[in-house]
C-alpha cells in the first residue's frame, strides 16, 4: 500500500493534499460534501488583519481552460477568523492553515501576534497583496522586499509560516531563496498570474481593476516550471499549485521537486475533486509500485 | 447538495435557443433552486449554474438558452450520455411566505424558474410571462394549467399582448409580488413593488464558480452587507437590495 503520509514544517500531514486558500472558503461547505478529515491540509480564505468587503463589478471570468478573478480579498478579518471559523475548522482534524496578506508591515505583523495565540496549525503569507507605501507594488515582487517583510514576520511569528509565492516575482529563484534566508519553513507556489481580460462590445476592461488574477488547467505548465527552478534552490519544503486537476499533475509536481500540492481551481469544477484526486493518486503508487512519494520527489 | 455523474434521460430544445435537459434525482429540491451542470469533459472548465425548471416524481427538469460555449456543449449531449450535476442549491423561493394574492413575474429566460413554483403553490398565483417575440416563447401551455390566470405578453405583439410584461400588471391585486428576469425589469417591478408595499421577491443571476458559498464571485450588495447568490441566493426580498 502507497504510504501518501508527509512531514514537513514539523507537521505531520496526512497526505500531501491541501485545499488551496480562496478557493474553499473555511471549508464548511466542503465539510457537507465530503469528509475533510481526508485532506492533508486545508489554507484559509485570505485573510487580512481588519474585514473587507472586497471588489465591485465583475468578480469572475471563464478563459479557455482557466479562470480569472478579481474577488478583492474579501473576507471577515483576522478577528472574526479566530472566534467564528477556526474552531470549526480545527474539529475538521486536518492542518490547518491561516492564510495572511496585508498592505502593510503593520497588517502582517498585527495579524501574526493575533494568530500566535491560537491553536492554528500554521500561517501561510501571502506577500501578493500590494504595499500602500511602496506605490502598490506587491511585496511578492523584489525579492529584497520579501525578504524584508518575511524577516519581520519570522521574528515574531510562532507558528510554521509558508511564504505563498507569486509568479510575477521578478526572479523566482532569487524570491524562493530570500524567504529561506527570512526563515520561511516552506514555501507555496504559484499564487494567480495576473492577467486581463476585454470586453470588445463595451469597450473596456471585463474587470474594474482592469487586471485579475489567472488560474486553473492553463497556468499549469508555469506554475510546474517556477515549482522546478524554487526546488533547485532552496532546501525548505514547497508547497506546488496551480491548475493541478488529477493525480498526474500532483505527481508531476512531486516529480518537480515539490513535497506538499494543493488544489485550487479544480474544487470549483468538482466539488469533491479532492477524493477523487486521492484514490487515484494511491492507485497510480501501487501500480507504478511506489510506496513513498520521497521515491519519486524532485527526480527531475 | 450532492455531486453525482449521471445519464441524462432528456434534452432537446423547445424554442429558439431555448433547450430542456432532464436526469434522474430524488432528493427535496424547492422551487427556486439550481444545480451547477458540466459535461464530463473538459470542453470547458466551469459549470453552469441552470435553475430548476420542474421536478416530476424522480426526474428534474432544467431550461437553458444557448448563450456561449458551455450551454452550447451541454444542448450537444444525448439521452444517456453521462453529465456532472451539483445540487441542489441556493435558499430558493419560500412558498410559505407567499401569503395571499401573488403574481409571478418572468421575462426571458427568467421565466424558467417560476414554472416549479407555480405548482408547488398549487394554481394559486397570477403569472405574467414577457417574451422577445412568438418563436422565443416557451412553456407557457405548462403556465396555463399550473396558474389561477396567465398573461403572455411579447414586445413585437406577434403572441398575447404587445409591450413590456412590466406595463400589464394590475399591482393592487396582489400581496406578493415574484420575479425573475432581466435585471432592469426585476429593477422597476420591485421599485413600484415599493411605492405601493407590496413585498417583492426576485430571483437573480450571477456569474459563479462553486455555486456553493465558497468563492465569493457572486455576491449581491445588501442593506446588510455582501451576501452571496449562490448561498444566501438567489432569491432575496427586493427591500434588502441596494
Amino acid at each position: 500500500m502507497a504510504n501518501l503520509k508527509t512531514e514537513a514544517m514539523d507537521l505531520k500531514f496526512k497526505n500531501p493534499i491541501i485545499a488551496a486558500s480562496g478557493t474553499f472558503g473555511f471549508g464548511e461547505e466542503f465539510s457537507q460534501i465530503y469528509d475533510l478529515s481526508i485532506l492533508g491540509g486545508i489554507c484559509s480564505k485570505g485573510l487580512t488583519l481588519t474585514p473587507r468587503s472586497g471588489n465591485k463589478g465583475i468578480r469572475l471570468w471563464e478563459t479557455p481552460m482557466g479562470l480569472m478573478n478579481s474577488i478583492g480579498l474579501e473576507n471577515p478579518g483576522v478577528d472574526k477568523f479566530i472566534t467564528e471559523e477556526l474552531p470549526r475548522m480545527k474539529t475538521y482534524n486536518t492542518i490547518i492553515f491561516a492564510n495572511l496578506g496585508g498592505h502593510c508591515e503593520e497588517d502582517y505583523l498585527e495579524g501574526i501576534y493575533k494568530l500566535n495565540d491560537t491553536n492554528v496549525d500554521a500561517v501561510e503569507l501571502n506577500i501578493s497583496c500590494p504595499n500602500v507605501k511602496s506605490g502598490g507594488m506587491a511585496f511578492g515582487v523584489k525579492s529584497s522586499v520579501a525578504y524584508d517583510i518575511v524577516s519581520r514576520v519570522r521574528k515574531i511569528c510562532k507558528k510554521p509560516l509558508m511564504v505563498k509565492l507569486s509568479p510575477n516575482a521578478e526572479n523566482i529563484p532569487d524570491m524562493a531563496v530570500a524567504c529561506e534566508s527570512a526563515g520561511a519553513d516552506a514555501i507555496s507556489l504559484i499564487n494567480t498570474i495576473q492577467a486581463m481580460a476585454i470586453d470588445i462590445k463595451n469597450r473596456k476592461a471585463v474587470f474594474e481593476n482592469v487586471y485579475a488574477g489567472l488560474s486553473g488547467p492553463c497556468v499549469k505548465p508555469i506554475a510546474l516550471r517556477m515549482v522546478h527552478e524554487a526546488a533547485k534552490m532552496v532546501n525548505i519544503p514547497i508547497c506546488g499549485l496551480g491548475g493541478i486537476m488529477n493525480a498526474i499533475d500532483v505527481i508531476e509536481f512531486i516529480m518537480a521537486g515539490a513535497t506538499l500540492v494543493q488544489i485550487g481551481t479544480a474544487n470549483f469544477i468538482k466539488p469533491d475533486i479532492a477524493v477523487d484526486i486521492l484514490n487515484d493518486l494511491e492507485e497510480f503508487m501501487d501500480n507504478e509500485n511506489i510506496k513513498s512519494l520521497e521515491e519519486i520527489r524532485g527526480i527531475i | 447538495m450532492k455531486v453525482l455523474v449521471t445519464a441524462v434521460a432528456e434534452n432537446g430544445q423547445i424554442s429558439k435557443n431555448i433547450y430542456r435537459l432532464s436526469v434522474k434525482f430524488d432528493s427535496e429540491i424547492k422551487p427556486g433552486q439550481f444545480f451547477m451542470l458540466k459535461t464530463t469533459d473538459n470542453a470547458f472548465l466551469l459549470p453552469r449554474p441552470i435553475s430548476v425548471n420542474d421536478v416530476n416524481e424522480n426526474l428534474v427538469s432544467f431550461l437553458y438558452r444557448l448563450e456561449g460555449q458551455g450551454t452550447k456543449k451541454i444542448s450537444s449531449l444525448r439521452k444517456n450520455d453521462e453529465i456532472q450535476i451539483f445540487g441542489p442549491l441556493g435558499k430558493g423561493f419560500e412558498p410559505d411566505k407567499l401569503l395571499g394574492r401573488v403574481a409571478v413575474i418572468g421575462g426571458g429566460i427568467g421565466v424558467a424558474p417560476l414554472l416549479y413554483l407555480c405548482k408547488v403553490l398549487g394554481k394559486k398565483a397570477d403569472v405574467y410571462l414577457g417574451y422577445r417575440d412568438k418563436e422565443n416563447m416557451y412553456i407557457i401551455d405548462e403556465f396555463k394549467s399550473s396558474a389561477r390566470r396567465c398573461i403572455v405578453v411579447t414586445e413585437d405583439g406577434s403572441f398575447g399582448e404587445k409591450g413590456y410584461v412590466t406595463d400589464y400588471i394590475s399591482y393592487d391585486d396582489y400581496n406578493v409580488v415574484v420575479t425573475c428576469g432581466p435585471e432592469i425589469m426585476m429593477s422597476k417591478i420591485a421599485t413600484i413593488c415599493r411605492d405601493k408595499k407590496i413585498k417583492c421577491y426576485v430571483s437573480l443571476e450571477r456569474r459563479m464558480a462553486c455555486g456553493m458559498g465558497a468563492c465569493l464571485g457572486c455576491t449581491v450588495e445588501t442593506k446588510t452587507g455582501n451576501k452571496r447568490a449562490c448561498k444566501e441566493g438567489p432569491v432575496f426580498d427586493s427591500e434588502e437590495l441596494i
